[in-house]
């Protein structure tokens, strides 16, 4: 009846497992309850859950990037904790097959459900903002992708409780992910959760492609879009060809585990290294799908705060997309020790090095950009310059890594685990704290508080470098990454130092909750009326902050590059708006349940899978086709506002423009 | 007032032009916005195919001492499978024609010959499995089988899918009319049967036809 599934699965004797699963029951009961007391079921249910609205989508996504970052920090802590007390004679507090666990949900974690969610959730945000359009493509396929993205979070996250975590890794390589070797769950947690949030990651790509390539605002040519809408262009063309090799080699391991099949087992044929390629065709192109769009960020952070357009914009772009088609050409540089031979070696340690150059031409694009112009000290300009100082050196190992000689030597050592976690820190995670800041008061109406802000960035920038540089260190004297146990106790101090780095950046996090906290409590102070409040050059600053559902009361009409920058520098120079256009009435799509309900049923089958209660997973299934059909039968898509509406909106938007630009021109 | 409140509402594809070009007029309309996003899903698809082929490729000769391609497979079955599957796809696109003229027998007739063709195809496609697997040449015999199995088997899921989404699409056809929506959904039902199509044919000449080389 309940297939693998009985009450040992419940970590009743392993205290740590234990008593954080009640602890977040806990917290969970305590929120729902808080949320049913003060009756915000319908309001949650109607604005977010149920919402359509590509805002509104892209803040869940921020939120659940959010809260995982703190699951996956947790790991990360506790990880530091062990290797800093486990040395020498002392075994620490983590025995063998937990700390395998820990490693393995840290990268899963970091990796799917915090960097994913959080560029997915900035895409969604802020792309047809700056396309100057009313929604992406497809709506509805969006509030789908974002419940199967949780689905998978959900599916990780009830490990914990229920069950274990794979040991694997984050990337789950053969043999050791075979049935003969990891007879548990926690292999099949990793492959069904990560099945289910790549569906929806996969609907992500067709629907951003589409949105990018097909729907833009009148006069808004491929050339004058915003950097970040071609970097999102770029990751979201990564996304579709790459994504489904992932769903692929997953599904190849599940048939593996599942029904006896020989893909990478050690007999019958089988041949794990097929595995490392694909997973590594698929992986080395998730870097970039992370990366890039965090390149986007910085570049819009560095023109408005500059005060200055993007300097080589051209270039930017033709960056962007060599990068996009060069990441396919590199997958092999992550096992040179497979031994391919020294010729393939040869040609992806070149084309690796080769993917530096159109990077280096973005650092020097955004130094230029700053170059010159009236730079303003506020948070997004400290991450932007902290990136820069850091990546390059991340980036420089990367070069160093590209040697296949060298990476013969470092391979699988802590010096890997400090490279990546170098540019992926230094770039990804400083990029999203940056757009965070960045873009918060046009999501909610008010700037976050700035002094916090800074805190925040110091905590990231010192604790970064405390806890990575020593791990350099280490692994040029050999020691390999993954270690529950440490042997040398002349490690101690560089292990040390790293815990402490870790600390910092825990304090970090600390102070991003508190900052949340304390700007919502003293919004009044910080209210952004205008809708402007960096004074911006990109189209999203030009409707009120929160925009309205339709965001443009009329599509905007596209001039030069900068949409926006170009029409207001206008409206100062001629001292009034742009004529009040003919306001017409909006269709826009309606709430659908459709997303949470086939979420629900997918992690009901994903979790009769897991555990092998296969009636679930039937129940699972039929109910996941039943409200696809129940979807497609429905005759009503849309919704309209009426013309009334739309023109008080725009008419009290036009007023507030007004008044801003009478300030602007007396201060000028 | 009047005369304003009387336009025509605009969508999310705001007046929605026709033009396919580069997208500076303004966003497409619908009839053009989601076949696109289709073909893309489609694309991806392929990309999804191109992994399973590649897997297949580095298996093929992993054996294991078990059977091989030629022991395995017969030409004049799948023949037959392939004549299935492409007639289904002719008539798949003789149904789109109808539609376009509105024609609602003629649509399900056409419609209901390309879900039974695509049954043909599924049907010898399950005779041969369970054939192999009789024979002792299931996916679990050797890393080759389970490449092939999976392969075929994917494909052949596919098909599958389509004739639930057939089945779905014939039912909303006779419910709800040649709406525009329902057309559209028509037109990607089309192109994702005529893509498994070219997905067959690689198949056929990767799996079935080098197969069987003598």
């Amino acid at each position: 009846m309940f297939g693998k599934l009985t009450w040992d699965a419940i970590p009743f004797h392993e205290p740590i497992p234990l008593i954080t699963s009640i602890v977040v029951l806990l917290a969970i009961v305590g929120l729902v309850a808080w949320v049913w007391r003060n009756g915000w079921w319908p309001y949650l249910w109607n604005e977010y859950v149920t919402s359509t609205d590509h805002k509104r989508i892209g803040v869940m996504y921020i939120v659940l990037a959010l809260l995982m970052l703190v699951r996956g920090f947790a790991d990360a802590i506790m990880m530091r904790a062990q290797q800093s007390l486990a040395i020498g004679a002392s075994q620490g507090y983590l025995p063998p097959e937990h700390y395998n666990q820990l490693f393995s949900a840290h990268g899963t974690i970091m990796i799917f459900f915090v960097a994913m969610p959080f560029v997915i959730g900035f895409m969604n945000f802020v792309v047809p903002l700056q396309l100057g359009v009313r929604d992406v493509a497809f709506p509805t396929l969006n509030n789908v992708s974002f419940w199967l993205s949780a689905s998978g979070a959900l599916l990780i996250n009830l490990s914990l409780f229920i069950g274990e975590f794979a040991r694997t890794g984050w990337l789950a390589f053969p043999p050791l992910s075979e049935k003969a070797f990891s007879p548990g769950v926690g292999v099949d947690y990793y492959l069904v959760a990560l099945q289910i949030s790549g569906v929806g990651t996969v609907l992500t790509g067709v629907n951003f492609v589409t949105t990018i390539l097909k729907t833009r605002a009148p006069g808004m040519s491929y050339l004058r879009m915003p950097v970040f809408c071609w970097t999102a262009l770029a990751s979201n063309l990564l996304i579709i060809a790459a994504f489904p090799v992932l769903t692929v080699v997953l599904a190849e391991l599940m048939l593996d585990r599942y029904l006896g099949f020989h893909f990478f087992t050690n007999d019958g044929g089988g041949n794990s290294m097929l595995y490392m390629n694909l997973i590594w065709v698929w992986g080395h192109p998730e870097v970039y799908i992370l990366v890039l769009p965090a390149f986007g960020i910085f570049s819009e952070v560095a023109a408005t705060f500059s005060g200055k357009p993007l300097f080589g914009y051209r270039s930017m772009v033709f960056a962007t997309m060599a990068i996009c088609i060069i990441s396919f050409c590199v997958w092999l540089h992550h096992f040179f020790t497979m031994g391919a031979g020294a010729n393939i070696n040869a040609v992806f340690g070149i084309a690796s090095m080769i993917i530096g150059i159109p990077t280096g031409v973005k650092i020097y694009n955004w130094l230029f950009t700053m170059y010159g112009g009236r730079v303003r000290f506020t948070v997004p300009i400290y991450y932007l310059i902290g990136f820069m100082l850091t990546f390059v050196v991340g980036g420089l190992t990367g070069v160093l890594l590209a040697i296949p000689p060298v990476d013969f030597v470092v391979h699988n050592s802590l010096f890997l685990v400090a490279h990546f976690h170098h540019v992926i820190i230094g770039g990804v995670v400083f990029a999203l704290m940056a757009g965070y800041t960045y873009w918060f008061p046009k999501a909610f109406g008010f700037t976050l508080d700035e002094r916090l802000g800074k805190a925040i960035f110091w905590c990231w920038f010192i604790g970064f470098h405390l806890a990575f540089m020593p791990l350099y260190v280490l692994g040029f004297w050999g020691a390999t990454r993954r270690m529950q146990h440490i042997p040398d106790p002349t490690w101690a101090p560089w292990l040390n130092v790293a815990f402490v780095g870790a600390a910092i950046i825990g304090l970090g996090i600390v102070l991003t909750v508190v900052q949340l906290l304390y700007s919502i409590k003293t919004r009044d102070q910080r209210r952004d009326i205008t809708g402007d409040p960096w004074d911006g050059r990109t189209l999203e600053w030009l409707t009120l902050s929160p925009p309205p559902h339709y965001n443009f009361a009329v599509l905007p009409d596209v001039h030069g590059e900068e949409a926006y920058w170009t029409r207001k520098q206008t409206a100062i120079k001629e001292d009034k708006l742009i004529e009040e256009p003919n306001y017409q009435p909006i269709e826009m799509p309606i709430n659908t349940p459709t997303g949470v309900i086939v979420a629900f049923f997918a992690s009901i089958c994903g979790f009769a899978v897991i555990w092998y209660i296969w009636w679930l997973a039937i129940v699972g299934l039929i109910g996941a086709f039943a409200i696809f059909v129940w979807y497609a039968w429905r005759d009503e898509h849309e919704h309209i506002i009426p013309v009334k509406e739309v023109r008080a909106n725009a008419r009290e938007r036009r007023r507030i423009r007004m008044e801003h630009l009478h300030t602007l021109s007396q201060s000028t | 007032m009047s005369a304003i409140s009387e336009t025509p509402a605009i969508g999310l594809t705001h007046g929605g032009s026709e033009d396919t070009g580069l997208g500076q007029r303004g966003p497409e309309s619908k009839s053009i916005v989601v076949p696109y996003g289709f073909w893309l899903f489609v694309l991806s698809d392929m990309v999804l195919f191109s992994a399973l082929f590649a897997s297949y490729a580095t298996l093929v000769h992993a054996t294991d001492g078990g059977p091989t391609t030629n022991q395995l497979f017969d030409r004049n079955l799948v023949a037959i499978e392939t004549i299935a599957l492409l007639l289904s796809s002719f008539v798949c696109g003789l149904a789109v024609i109808m539609a376009k003229r509105k024609n609602m027998a003629w649509t399900q007739i056409w419609l209901l010959c390309t879900g039974l063709l695509g049954l043909v195809f599924i049907g010898i496609e399950l005779f041969e499995f369970t054939k192999m697997i009789g024979e002792g040449a299931g996916p679990q015999r050797s890393a080759f089988l389970s490449a092939f199995f999976t392969l075929v088997g994917c494909h052949g899921a596919h098909v599958s899918a389509g004739l639930l989404w057939l089945g779905t699409m014939m039912a909303q056809i006779w419910a709800k009319g040649f709406r525009q929506d329902i057309t559209r959904r028509l037109l990607c039902f089309s192109v994702f049967w005529h893509a498994l199509d070219i997905i067959w044919v690689a198949i056929f000449t990767i799996v079935y036809l080098i197969g069987t080389l003598p």
